[in-house]
């Protein structure tokens, strides 16, 4: 599944995390801001990841700040920012 | 006769301070206060070095302080609280030798003692005559108590009272009075009011924070020790005023007389008085404008000093005749270890004030606390700081369960009794943790950047350099 635009989800509150995508040049490139990044940085790459691979994404600029988002909320964002690039939303 | 002296310059000089000399400060303008930076600005311009200062607590307005540590014009520092401005800053190594933490009773009573002498004790007056008797309670930038600058003016080598509110003597209804002060100056202005009484003093309205109020109240009211003769402590955080105002609800319905509310002082806490929860409020530091107005005008409503409110191993304390203290944590350990001084990546943004001694004090402590904030767990296997150890705490309120320490048989009992959610404290933590997954342990730096000293005067913890 391509992005075709850029697009974001989510917010800067506490609690939550804001996702950006933009189309990529063939690979997945993930920039990662989180005030949890040394407890919890390596779960949260991850979980982008894996939504990124759910929605069949292989190829996009995904920038994410989260200010401490629980896992659920974290793929939310991604999902919907991923559903707004692909131009559905 | 006039203690008057014309400027802060004048007072530092005639006071006789020398390098390696030791000043303090009270901290009732909280965030609005201008008389630390004013006086220590003036003492770094005369080439004064290697100062300790003692303050009851630092915000960060004071972060000048900062350029005056790079200078090496402060080289200790000692205090009871340490906001996140500054505290960063200390974390990261500023200083060399480690900050000293002490509680609000602790502080008072090295003070007192001569473990901790004061050389020159600096005293910001909103209101003061010319032989420095003063008070908090009028002036434009009243704040209300004075509770604790009184050690620092009774034991000090010499006290400089600042005020901003000169008036003719006698000033009625002083506070500290004259026979403690050496000189007295009058500046502009000690603060900005919009400061000195903060924004923290709102009801929440988050519903996690009223579910934990709520547990809270139903909590106090099954222990057995809601009745007549209550005496009460809350902190100025929402979910704790929030459990005031339940709490409150409960009292007015059962028709509970109490003794008296104690502490930092609150406007819900003066609605407490005034509807007949308590008889009396026994006030160390103002909150809002509202406990500043009840201070000055109701005769129920008395200012203490630091040491009344709460030092240790005196002939007494209020804290020791204390019911209910409700407290708040940044961690707790499953052996019911809390740490305020600093957040979960180490770094120092707090500190116990009156934390332990209150934990200490009362029959029932409690920590009212959010199963997690921004995914970070509050019950760990180990607190990064012991800043009130865990046998002070009787039990931990969160919205997902009531945990009771082990050693409180009875109280569990009682919540049990009550139909309260009663959980066990690995339990709650590993429901946590299902919610926010297991955070990695932090490694901590090698130096100590900070002594936290307990209510018996003996080292409890260090806090180490962030990495």
């Amino acid at each position: 599944m391509e992005i075709l635009k850029r697009a974001s989800a989510g917010t800067m509150e506490s609690s939550d995390a804001y996702v950006e995508i933009e189309p990529g040049n063939g690979s997945i490139d993930i920039t990662l801001e989180s005030v949890v990044l040394k407890q919890f940085g390596d779960d949260i790459c991850h979980t982008i990841q894996e939504v990124l691979a759910e929605q069949g994404v292989t190829s996009a600029n995904v920038r994410v700040i989260d200010r401490g988002a629980l896992e659920c909320v974290l793929r939310a964002r991604v999902e919907t920012a991923v559903t707004r690039g692909k131009g559905d939303a | 006769m006039s203690k008057l002296v014309n400027s802060v310059r004048e007072a530092v000089a005639l006071a006789g301070l020398k390098d390696g000399m030791t000043v303090s400060f009270h901290h009732h303008l909280r965030n609005g206060d201008f008389v630390l930076n004013m006086v220590m600005d003036e003492i770094a311009k005369q080439g004064i070095k290697d100062l300790t200062v003692n303050a009851s607590s630092l915000f960060d307005v004071h972060a000048p302080l900062l350029n005056h540590i790079q200078n090496k014009v402060v080289t200790g520092l000692a205090a009871d609280y340490i906001s996140a401005g500054l505290g960063r800053a200390i974390s990261q190594g500023i200083l060399d030798k480690p900050v000293q933490f002490r509680t609000h009773g602790g502080r008072p009573k090295d003070i007192a003692t001569g473990k901790t002498p004061i050389d020159v004790a600096f005293i910001a007056a909103p209101a003061a005559d010319a032989m420095g008797n003063c008070s908090g309670k009028y002036g434009k930038s009243a704040c209300g108590s004075l509770g604790y600058a009184y050690a620092d003016a009774m034991y000090a080598k010499k006290v400089v009272v600042i005020t901003d509110n000169l008036v003719a003597y006698p000033l009625q209804d002083w506070s500290i009075s004259e026979s403690y002060v050496d000189y007295v100056v009058q500046v502009e202005a000690i603060g900005d009011p919009k400061g000195i009484v903060s924004g923290t003093t709102q009801i929440t309205r988050d519903p996690v924070g009223l579910i934990m109020a709520s547990h809270a109240a139903k909590v106090i009211e099954a222990s057995g020790l809601l009745k007549d003769g209550f005496s009460f402590q809350t902190g100025a955080g929402g979910a704790s005023l929030a459990a005031a105002k339940f709490l409150k609800d409960i009292m007015l319905a059962k028709n509970i007389k109490g003794s008296f509310g104690l502490g930092g002082i609150t406007g819900y806490m003066v609605d407490m008085l005034q509807a007949g929860c308590f008889q009396s409020l026994l006030d160390v530091q103002c909150f809002d404008l509202k406990a500043v107005e009840s201070l000055r005008t109701d005769p129920r409503h008395q200012e203490i000093s630091a040491m009344h409110y709460a030092a240790p191993g005196e002939r007494s304390a209020v804290v020791d005749n204390l019911d209910v203290v409700i407290l708040g944590a940044t961690e707790i350990d499953t052996n019911f270890n809390v740490n305020v001084h600093t957040d979960s990546n180490g770094v120092i943004m707090g500190g116990s004030g009156g934390h332990s001694d209150t934990a200490a004090g009362a029959k029932l402590s409690m920590i009212i606390a959010p199963m997690f904030r921004a995914r970070l767990p509050i019950v760990t296997n180990q607190v990064t700081c012991i800043s009130t150890p865990g046998k002070d705490i009787d039990v931990l309120v969160t919205q997902g369960g009531i945990a009771v320490n082990p050693a409180k048989v009875e109280l569990r009992q009682r919540l049990l009794e009550a139909g309260l959610p009663v959980v066990d404290i690995h339990e709650l933590k590993e429901k946590t943790e299902r919610i926010t997954g297991v955070p990695r342990k932090l490694p901590h730096g090698e130096r100590v950047v900070a002594e936290v000293i307990g209510r018996n005067g003996d080292l409890q913890d260090q806090i180490y350099s962030i990495r």
